[in-house]
């Protein structure tokens, strides 16, 4: 029986931040920590400044390049003069206000959901916010983090606050197992595909159960990552015993006596026995074959021995439409084996799996192999300098370059092509990225989701293929 | 900010759902340090063919909808990135509201901080809207809360947050409006400081 007294982890998280009520349904909430890159800040900066305003705190304010700055000649200046500037004043900007800047050139500097977690700086219990909807990675960590547009940037940069309706409770509980190959990734696409691309939105998802409690921490980012493909604008998971471990001796994580305390703190940061829940979905992990999409939103997914639907087959009338039209821009015909799909571009990368442990899997499948004579091209951009580093102390570069991967420098390059990576017209690409939309990889561009390592397989098939006969 | 209150005008309709923020603008234009000017890349993909052509089968190509202020879309409209620049393209491109039966989250907190009303309605609201909007005009009325078509054969009264009804009836600087909280805010900080001392540093 649902307890009225019974909170949920998101209740907690939002009721320890509410400065005031503003009206009936909107509260004035306060942001711990709010992350800034280049594409979507130099207006609010701008606005700030017309308006005489000042930072509010700039000590939880973070700011990175990584949208559009380029994976090679990082020696050399910019190219793309728009992308320069951008560059220039997320730098120039953060300087006249007192903000930390990790430059292009610090091995600190990384996709910025990669980066943050990476120093200790997302913490259970905190509201992290940054102008970029895929802040949802954050959750990982028991932090309620959200995505936000420039006006609200400017906001907060302004207020260190922002005026928002408490959005509902969701929870989706993953029972059983993994299978062997199955990846958190397989499980975040599966999951938009039973609830669908607007399935949360209006909700914050807690995400909980045996398998969520299995996953590492960065599995459970890359899963966070993705609800806002199902629309959610957060995902979370509660802190447990790996959280404080991944947590602890990070360059930002609390130090000395503030360690216990945040411990303490963080040990309270659960949902009751009996909380009610506005949505609550169960899954069957068991059931979870390797993923991979087909068209041109994240729910167009299906498991990678399936075929490509027949868009006549759908029984709501839009989606039969929608499925017609994105069937027609992949350049796919309805009962192809999706594992007789051929593939032009593999990209390993984008904050949804860049980090160590993602290229890690990719690697084990690369190792004394090679990329299909096919394929144009293989990138391996990693999350950061630190993930970079990290993956050459292992040797994981030599085994990508030797089976004819690139290996970049860390940002977020092909997941959206604003930088020289791109998939080009018409060309099909096998992506651990986390949107498949129409021209995001490039004008005209295909992307198929899938895993890392699933991925890799693709690479050395140079079509899609089935990472558990690779194993 | 510009006030909204009433509104007449060709309402141009896109049913399909997900119209996601990669087809409101591209990307590649979000390279742009400015807010205005965008108006020439929304719906780029769709509006133009290869040949930077305009395409005579979308509907912003077309009389009278080309001069629409109103747009009636799928569910989960502007559903993918953050990123306000889609707002700021449709809004250059001269909409100033939008009728879905459902917004994208951020996409929803966006539209009103620049003046873009947004009104959810259920599906056959929608459905008959969007038949009707072909031959006639639609009114929207904020204060009362009101979608009609021009003949008055429909008329559809709609939900609001209060908070966004304000702030675009009266054009409301909202970052103006919280710094008058101000000393609230402070208070709020020392409390939680004091509970969370690690998440402040000087
Ligand atoms: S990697 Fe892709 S999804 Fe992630 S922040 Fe960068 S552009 Fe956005």
């Amino acid at each position: 029986m649902a307890d009225p007294q019974a909170k949920t982890l998101f209740d907690r998280i939002w009721e320890n931040h509410v400065v005031g009520q503003r009206d009936a349904v909107t509260s004035l909430i306060y942001i711990d920590l709010h992350l800034i890159h280049e594409l979507s800040s130099p207006q609010a900066f701008e606005n700030l400044v017309l308006n005489n305003r000042k930072v509010r705190r700039p000590d939880a304010t973070l700011a990175v390049p990584d949208h559009n700055v380029p994976t090679t000649d990082r020696d050399k200046p910019v190219k793309d003069p728009e992308s320069a500037l951008q560059i220039q004043l997320l730098e120039e900007n953060t300087k006249a206000h007192g903000i930390e800047f990790f430059s292009m050139h610090d091995i600190r500097q990384g996709i910025v959901h990669i980066i943050s977690p990476e120093q200790g700086l997302t913490q259970p219990g905190m509201s992290i916010v940054c102008g970029d909807s895929h802040t949802s990675t954050h959750g990982a960590l028991g932090a309620w983090a959200f995505g936000i547009g420039t006006s609200e940037v400017e906001h907060v940069l302004a207020t260190q606050t922002l005026v928002l309706r408490k959005p509902a409770n969701m929870r989706i509980t993953v029972k059983g197992e993994l299978l062997n190959g199955i990846t958190s990734k397989d499980l975040a696409l599966h999951i938009i595909g039973v609830i669908g691309a607007k399935g949360a939105t209006g909700h914050v998802i807690e995400y909980a159960g045996p398998v969520i409690e299995a996953l590492s921490v960065e599995a459970r980012m890359t899963l966070c990552n993705m609800t806002i493909e199902a629309g959610g604008r957060s995902g979370l998971v509660a802190p447990d015993d790996k959280t404080i471990r991944y947590l602890k001796g990070r360059p930002r994580a609390p130090k000395d006596g503030d360690w216990d305390k945040a411990v303490a703190f963080w040990a309270t940061l659960k949902t009751d026995a009996g909380a009610r829940f506005d949505k609550e979905v169960v899954v069957d992990a068991k059931k979870i074959e390797p993923q991979v999409t087909w068209g041109t939103s994240p729910e167009d997914v299906i498991s990678i021995s399936g075929r490509v639907p027949d868009p006549t087959h759908f029984e709501n009338p839009e989606r039969r439409e929608a499925a017609k039209k994105a069937l027609q821009y992949m350049g796919l015909k309805p009962g192809t084996l999706m594992r007789d799909i051929l593939v032009d571009r593999v990209f390993i990368g984008s904050c949804t799996n860049s980090r160590i442990e993602d290229l890690r899997s990719a690697a084990k499948m690369i190792k004394g192999r090679r990329v299909a004579d096919n394929i144009i091209e293989a990138l391996v951009v990693p999350g950061s300098g630190l993930v970079k580093a990290q993956a050459e102390k292992e040797g994981l570069d030599k085994i990508f370059k030797e089976a004819g991967f690139e290996w970049r420098e860390p940002g977020c390059s092909m997941c959206l092509g604003l930088n020289p990576d791109k998939v080009g017209p018409g060309e099909r690409c096998a992506s651990t990225s986390n949107r498949n939309f129409p021209g995001r990889q490039g004008p005209g561009a295909r992307t198929h989701l899938l895993s890392p390592a699933m991925a890799a397989v693709a690479a050395i098939a140079g079509k899609l293929a089935d990472v558990r006969e690779y194993e | 900010m510009r006030k909204f209150e009433t509104l007449t005008s060709w309402a141009a309709t896109l049913p399909q759902p997900n119209i996601d923020t990669a087809q409101l603008i591209p990307a590649r234009h979000l390279k742009t340090v400015k807010r205005d000017g965008l108006g020439r890349f929304a719906f780029e993909a769709a509006r133009y063919d290869k040949k930077g052509e305009s395409n005579p089968d979308f509907i912003f190509n077309q009389s009278p909808f080309d001069k629409a202020e109103i747009l009636i879309a799928g569910a989960n409209f502007g559903c993918g990135s953050s990123r306000e620049h889609a707002v700021w393209a449709l809004a250059d491109l001269g909409i100033r509201a939008i009728i879905s039966e459902q917004f994208a989250d951020i996409f929803a907190s966006n539209a009103p901080k620049n003046g873009m009303l947004l009104i959810t309605l259920g599906r056959d609201e929608i459905a008959e809207l969007m038949q009707r909007a072909k031959s006639k005009r639609v009114r929207i009325n904020l204060p009362s809360q009101i979608v009609e078509i021009e003949d008055m054969q429909v008329k559809i009264p709609f939900e609001m947050d209060p908070f966004d009804k304000k702030c675009l009836l009266e054009g409301l600087d909202q970052i103006a409006l919280t710094l008058r909280q101000n000393a609230e805010i402070s208070t709020y900080e020392a409390r939680w400081e004091k509970k969370t001392p690690w998440l402040f540093h000087d």
